[in-house]
């Protein structure tokens, strides 16, 4: 009796669960399947949801018309790079901060942390003009700058917080043993900081992929990513979209891909540590 | 414990990330100030005479910027409390021992990583367009007339599609949260026979506190600088309806060249957000401790 009051309580749950969950879902889906049909029927009414015919049409034209893998590449170029730049600067400032940590360690913990709340918008105006001085707008460097150094503070906090969970014993006994400053970091630090460096780099990867303000405002062309690439079909030249579906979806989904695979992770990133 | 050696290693690891912050954070900001003091325009004179107060009274007495202000307390207002209560039930939803969890958890959480243009755009077409949208369809079944929304509700549709983004960042964190929440504890209070909503009251409402004032700060300081999701769908249009802060000093500078004024705007934005990440970093700080 009991057993099965507690199945069919469990049966109730399941389905009210996944009615809100595909409730949230459902644009998404709509969209890829927008993005295999044909604009005709992309505008259908009413509606088309799995009956048609479906088409890989839009996925080629995105590319012919937009030179969509061009944005592409500057997106991976560009969140790789700001990664890259990070994680040169912020392994050695997050490991001293774990392991020699001083009395102004919490404060200078913090401070980075309230650089990273400065709205974009204050600096907005001195950023936009430097780079158009010294010939950086519309460039690489220029947009890898920006993303690196406002992603720094989280990068060097969700190393720290990961570092910190490293047993200093185990780093005193390796000393013990007469191991040299460098052999700990190879052979006894980095085997144990890898999960933490990987996490920081997925969570930094999506964060830069997903930045708009600085995309949208410092690039053009030549360096403009995927987001300032689909901000261009904002403008009405009609109704596109089937395509603008095809371009969304290959844009978003490496992206929600990653972050499936690193929810967990991700909190601790995003909540500074807060919440594990 | 530490030796002097092993502190100044310490200290010049930790140095170039520390300059470069600094420099981020003093050269962009000192700019800002200075420019604020400047009658500056990226048009006509290049002369920048130096006027005090002036585009702080101009921009403050600006009848935008009061709608601007107004405008970002109701999205960020309405947004934290759609995204906060509907993602503590999304999250408690989630918690219970249902069948096939993961993929539900993955389903509802996967609107926060679609980047805002995207989410703008396939909203505002295939959802919000007032003849061939999915919206319209439904409206049209039920005999109701469509409705424009960007025409007619244009900061309610913005606001849904924040929300929709943000709801999904309140649940992976309050999921991760009550998912914390010891399972012996859970365990001993149903063997105590704990009725499930005093179970709730002293048990979880207490353990989510925390993480849900965590939740709200941190959306609270994205959504005082939400842009592209304004910027691809209606412009800050129409006239002043949904121009938020951030929009109206990417319109003074980027569109109407006055870079004193946005320069005013921008520290006014600095201020606000300000105001919260105190909260934010003293919460985030005492966590530290243990």
């Amino acid at each position: 009796m009991a057993q099965s009051a507690t199945k069919s309580r469990r049966l109730v749950m399941t389905v009210i669960a996944y009615a809100f969950a595909l409730m949230l879902f459902f644009p998404i889906l709509w969209m890829v399947i927008t993005s295999f049909k044909s604009e005709a029927d992309a505008i259908a009414l009413p509606p088309k949801f799995l009956f048609f015919h479906w088409t890989l049409a839009n996925y080629i034209a995105v590319q012919a018309r937009n030179n969509y893998w061009g944005f592409a590449f500057n997106s991976i170029v560009l969140s790789f790079g700001s990664t890259l730049a990070g994680l040169i600067v912020g392994i050695p400032a997050a490991y001293a901060f774990a392991f020699a940590p001083t009395k102004n360690t919490k404060q200078i913990l913090l401070w980075m942390l309230s650089t990273k709340m400065m709205p974009a918008v204050g600096v907005l105006v001195p950023i936009y003009l430097i780079l158009l001085k010294v010939h950086l707008l519309d460039t690489f460097t220029g947009l890898i700058i920006i993303l690196f150094l406002s992603n720094l503070p989280i990068m060097i906090w969700m190393l720290y917080t990961y570092f910190k969970e490293i047993p200093h014993e185990i780093l005193e006994a390796s000393r013990m043993d007469g191991a040299s400053r460098w052999k700990e970091i190879v052979y006894v630090l980095s085997p144990m900081a890898v999960p933490g460096i990987a996490s920081t780099v997925l969570l930094n990867i999506i964060l830069s992929w997903n930045e708009t303000f600085w995309s949208l405002n410092v690039t053009n062309i030549h360096a403009a990513p995927l987001t300032a690439f689909i901000a261009s079909y904002s403008s009405p030249e009609g109704l596109f979209w089937a395509k603008l579906s095809a371009a969304s979806t290959l844009a978003v989904a490496p992206i929600v891909l990653l972050g499936w695979f690193s929810q967990r992770q991700l909190v601790r990133g995003l909540t500074f540590g807060a919440v594990k | 414990m530490a030796t002097k050696q092993t502190q100044t290693a310490a200290r010049l690891l930790a140095a170039p990330s520390i300059l470069l912050l600094l420099v981020w954070m003093i050269v962009p900001l000192g700019l800002t100030i200075y420019f604020s003091t400047l009658h500056y325009t990226l048009q006509g004179s290049s002369v920048h005479k130096f006027i005090g107060w002036t585009n702080y009274y101009y921009f403050v007495t600006d009848p935008a910027f009061l709608t601007s202000i107004w405008n970002t307390l109701v999205l960020v207002g309405s947004v934290l409390v759609i995204s906060v209560i509907g993602g503590t039930g999304m999250a408690l939803l989630l918690d219970q021992p249902i069948y096939g969890r993961g993929a539900a958890r993955v389903m509802a959480i996967s609107p926060f990583f679609i980047m805002a243009t995207v989410a703008a755009l396939v909203w505002k077409n295939l959802f919000m367009q007032p003849v061939f949208g999915l919206f319209a369809w439904v409206a049209h079944l039920f005999g109701a007339p469509p409705i424009d929304w960007f025409t007619n509700d244009p900061m309610i549709a913005v606001i849904i599609i924040v929300a929709w983004q943000w709801l999904p960042f309140a649940t992976l964190i309050l999921l991760t949260a009550l998912q914390s929440l010891d399972l012996e504890q859970k365990d001993a209070a149903q063997m105590d026979g704990a009725p499930p909503l005093s179970y709730f009251w002293y048990m979880v409402v207490p353990h989510l506190a925390r993480p849900a004032t965590v939740v709200v700060l941190i959306e609270t300081i994205f959504l005082l600088g939400i842009f592209a999701e304004i910027f691809v769908t209606t412009g800050g249009g129409p006239g002043l309806a949904t121009t938020n802060l951030t929009f109206l000093v990417f319109r003074s500078a980027l569109r109407d060249f006055d870079v004193g004024g946005a320069a005013a705007g921008g520290i006014i934005a600095v201020v606000l957000a300000n105001l919260v990440s105190i909260f934010l970093t003293r919460l985030v700080g005492k966590n530290l401790e243990g």
